[in-house]
């Protein structure tokens, strides 16, 4: 077997082993609640796959995550860990829902865009203050995100309840239903909104920065060696502000697209957990855009099919959190596995003895002979 | 307590004497390099082997596969004849093998009691920890051996000098009855390595030492026997004795080597550097720099000579805008560099080889062809409009870089961090020096460099002297400064003790200058 062969089959077998693994674990849990083991993963899995209207809904999931998690992976790589990504969506939606609220009546073409351009400027905002905070003062960005997350939850909140609050809605913590002018358009007769045709034209768009253009070399830069980085001349303070700015306009745009694509007015939960979900997305994807794309979908899958095994089947929707929690850390661990060289090298050393092709024994007896014979 | 209760305290806590040591064809397959090529060493009871070779020759590999850190694919062990399977390090030291590494595995935030205490486990009873027990010992091991260390000072107090010897205290303790030192003067000034191999000759009466080195003055002073390796494979097995220091380098090698020097006539340049009287703080807010004073010429190399520690690293960095500046003042051709950015100082043509050249040098996980555009993403050479890469011209940059400067590596797309020390100098100098810099400051250029790696960047530091660039040669190697330089300025606490012009220098008057003493 070749050294290329192997690897390939290397990764597979610890692909399978690992999704074997998790299925067993979550199989256990599932069991222990009493639910019908089978049926389960069926739902969670495979059902969401087999029609049109079950696909949007986990497409109309993935969109949020890839976009967030686009933003995560800029900041990350440039060295600054941004888990204000709730924060600054809540930041999106307000500054959207306001623009769109106070400007009825403009042509689409000019509202949208500039409800649009409001979110991005609220999430950026919210991603600049940890990035100053941390550039001028040295204040942790794991602290200062999470408190800015906070601080947006509070102000979504108060927005809700008071000057964006429909009069009509009977005290319910909702604004009315936005005008037409800022909706985003649907795909067909699908649920699916442009939003998804954004987070694929970002994910190609941050492939280019992070690796096409100088801007991003210097943003990468900071990110793996923030010292050497500063010695060849490199702003660090001012890209990683920079990055985690961009990254928050990221988390706003998300939040832009969910009231614009899917809600249409603003209610409570939008972000959803979007924000948190999306690290993981950005870390499970590789920290590079085509890695998620996949992994944005793949979560989107869970979320949708987790949701409706706990409506559905009446499995404890805690439960389910565990399950997928437990997919989560075994596929994380099966990717570190398959990238320890090492540990292949090693692995495939000792299976070599068993399944060395014929002409690879011959040279490896030709070699001993010879080096007996020094 | 009595001499006898104390001896019978050392043979419960030691193992028993070892009289040989044999490790035979030892075979160790990494991906894509044969790290150990049927290597065989053996040594005897009270003797020193030197293990020689140039950086990534498989020495540490070597050694690691000793201390159980890695299994060896073949060959086997012997101790006094029998053989050993080491696990993992806990059975080497059960064995009575101690290493100390060249990185030091110490916690800097803990008391020398305290770090010698986490691999003690005889003192751990149960729940409790008797560091006293472990206080006593760290004092009969040290007065024992002449290891002076204070047990209650905390390891970041203390210099690497006295941290290399707690790393030997802290073996010791734990019943090394035969030491494997990687590289262990590396990081020490010439003082401090003196010392060293004189303690070391003197544990010889009773400890068998494996060392590792490239410098063969220690090779010659402390050991019996030498091997050298090259590629992973012995080269070369022999009394020490009987072999010069060249010819030991000549083997390393695999071919003569001989330091260039700089026999030119004086240049009579301009003064382009021009410092005077400049403070600078340390990191711990003290002066590092206290008025100092500085000129250099265009054509020469100023050598500064020096322990470290006494304001070297400060200079350069408020240079190089890296520090703030206190006050005084630094200029280059004209321009003020106090306080200015470093994007500034390299527009302006300064060229910087850094101390530290793992993490500032370099972006570690970062390509070596990435590494080598790091200070000119934004030139028009390999930018389009400042702001596109050009992927091509980089490469074809770093293609011919790697060729011109000898840096040894499969491709120019693998990350910078996982070359060798030697090679990551070769990449630091290829973009240095191949931006044309008007003027170098090189600081501790070759420390922990083998010597083929030595001669090619001190021959490259010559050749722009030729081109009229004008070199700030940091370093604690008197050979290298006295070699190379035109004038040798010493500094000592922050201040230049004095500038001798190279024909007037000899190693004892700059020690003397070093130590701070002034005529």
């Amino acid at each position: 077997m070749t050294e290329n062969s192997f690897k390939i089959v290397y990764k597979l077998s610890v692909a399978v082993l690992a999704v074997l693994i998790a299925i067993a674990i979550s199989a256990i849990v599932l069991a222990v609640v009493g639910a019908n083991v089978l049926d389960a993963f069926y739902m969670i899995v495979f059902q969401p796959l087999t029609s049109i209207g079950h696909i949007s809904e986990v497409l109309l999931r993935a969109i949020p995550l890839c976009i967030v998690a686009l933003g995560v992976c800029i900041a990350y790589r440039s060295g600054i860990i941004n888990i204000g990504g709730e924060g600054q969506m809540a930041m999106g939606v307000i500054a959207f829902t306001g623009v769109a609220l106070a400007m009825e009546g403009l042509p689409i073409f000019i509202h949208l865009p500039l409800a649009i351009l409001a979110a991005i400027l609220g999430g950026a905002l919210w991603g600049f203050i940890p990035g100053i905070l941390k550039a001028k003062l040295k204040v942790s960005e794991l602290l200062s995100t999470v408190m800015l997350n906070y601080i947006a939850a509070q102000l979504y909140s108060l927005c809700l309840r008071t000057i964006y609050m429909d009069p009509a809605g009977g005290g319910t913590p909702m604004s009315k239903r936005l005008s037409s002018s800022v909706f985003l358009s649907r795909i067909g007769r699908t649920p699916i909104h442009v939003g998804l045709i954004f987070a694929l034209i970002l994910a190609v768009l941050v492939w280019l920065l992070m690796w096409k253009t100088t801007l991003g070399y210097k943003m990468r830069a900071a990110g793996s060696g923030a010292r050497a980085a500063r010695y060849g001349g490199i702003n660090v303070a001012f890209y990683v502000t920079l990055a985690i700015s961009i990254s928050g306009a990221f988390a706003g745009l998300a939040g832009a697209v969910e009231i614009g694509g899917v809600h249409r007015r603003m209610i409570e939960g939008v972000t959803n957990g979007y924000g948190f979900a999306g690290v993981v997305v950005a870390l499970f994807g590789g920290l590079h855009p085509f890695g998620i794309i996949p992994a944005a979908f793949f979560f989107g899958l869970m979320k949708y099919g987790v949701m409706r095994a706990a409506s559905q089947m009446g499995i404890p929707a805690n439960m389910v959190d565990v399950i997928q929690g437990i997919t989560i850390l075994v596929i994380v661990t099966a990717q570190m596995i398959m990238s320890n060289t090492y540990l292949q090298a090693r692995i495939r050393r000792n299976l070599g003895k068993l399944i060395l092709t014929k002409k690879e024994r011959e040279e490896i007896a030709q070699n001993r002979a010879e080096g007996g014979a020094k | 307590m009595n001499r006898d209760s104390l001896a019978k305290k050392r043979s419960e806590s030691e193992s028993k004497k070892i009289t040989s040591l044999k490790m035979e064809h030892i075979t160790k397959r990494f991906p894509g390099v044969l790290a150990s090529d049927d290597i065989t060493i053996e040594v005897g009871e009270g003797e020193v082997l030197a293990l020689v070779g140039e950086n990534g020759a498989g020495k540490t590999t070597l050694m690691n596969q000793l201390m159980g850190l890695y299994q060896p694919d073949e060959g086997r062990i012997l101790i006094n004849g029998e053989e050993v399977h080491f696990k993992g390090p806990n059975d080497a030291f059960k064995a009575g093998l101690g290493m100390v590494h060249q990185q030091y595995m110490l916690v800097p935030n803990m008391t020398v009691t305290e770090n010698v205490a986490l691999g003690y486990k005889k003192a751990w009873k149960g729940i409790k920890l008797d560091l006293k027990e472990i206080r006593k010992r760290i004092v009969e091991v040290s007065e024992h051996y002449g290891l002076l260390v204070n047990p209650d000072a905390y390891i970041w107090q203390l210099s690497v000098g006295e941290q290399q010897r707690v790393e030997l205290v802290k073996t010791l303790c734990l019943g090394a009855k035969f030491l494997i030192l990687d590289e262990p003067t590396s990081a020490l000034t010439p003082q401090e390595t003196d010392e060293l191999i004189a303690l070391l000759k003197n544990m010889t009466s009773e400890l068998s030492i494996i060392f590792i080195s490239h410098k063969l003055a220690e090779v010659k002073a402390l050991s019996n026997k030498v091997t050298i390796l090259r590629h992973g494979a012995v080269v070369f097995n022999g009394n020490t004795d009987d072999y010069s220091s060249s010819e030991i380098a000549a083997k390393m090698t695999g071919h003569e080597v001989e330091l260039p020097e700089n026999k030119e006539p004086d240049m009579h340049g301009d003064v382009v550097l021009n410092i005077e009287n400049l403070t600078v703080m340390s990191d711990m807010k003290v002066p590092a720099l206290n008025g100092l004073n500085l000129q250099v010429k265009a054509g020469e190399i100023l050598g500064l000579a020096g322990v470290s520690g006494n304001g070297q690293r400060e200079l350069a960095e408020a240079i190089n805008g890296l520090r703030p500046v206190h006050s005084g003042k630094i200029e280059f051709y004209g321009d003020e560099f106090s306080n200015k950015r470093p994007s500034y100082v390299i527009k302006r043509g300064m060229g910087y080889i850094p101390e530290e050249r793992n993490i500032e040098g370099i972006v570690p996980p970062f390509s070596i062809k990435e590494n080598l555009v790091l200070k000119d993403s934004t030139n028009k050479k390999f930018s389009r409009g400042k702001s596109i890469v050009k992927a091509k011209d980089i490469q074809k940059n770093a293609e011919r870089l790697k060729e011109e400067f000898d840096i040894r590596c499969p491709n120019t797309s693998i990350a910078a961090g996982s070359l060798s020390g030697g090679n990551i100098q070769k990449v630091i100098l290829a973009r240095e020096i191949d931006r044309e810099p008007k003027f170098l400051i090189a600081v501790y250029p070759t420390r922990g460099l083998d010597l083929g790696a030595v001669q090619f960047i001190h021959n490259e530091l010559l050749k722009k002297r030729r081109d009229n660039v004008g070199i700030l040669l940091i370093s604690e190697e008197l050979d290298e400064i006295m070699n190379l330089s035109d004038r040798i300025a010493v500094i000592y606490k922050g201040q230049i003790q004095d500038i001798l012009d190279h024909k007037d220098a000899t190693r004892a008057k700059l020690g003397i200058l070093m130590a701070g003493v002034k005529e």
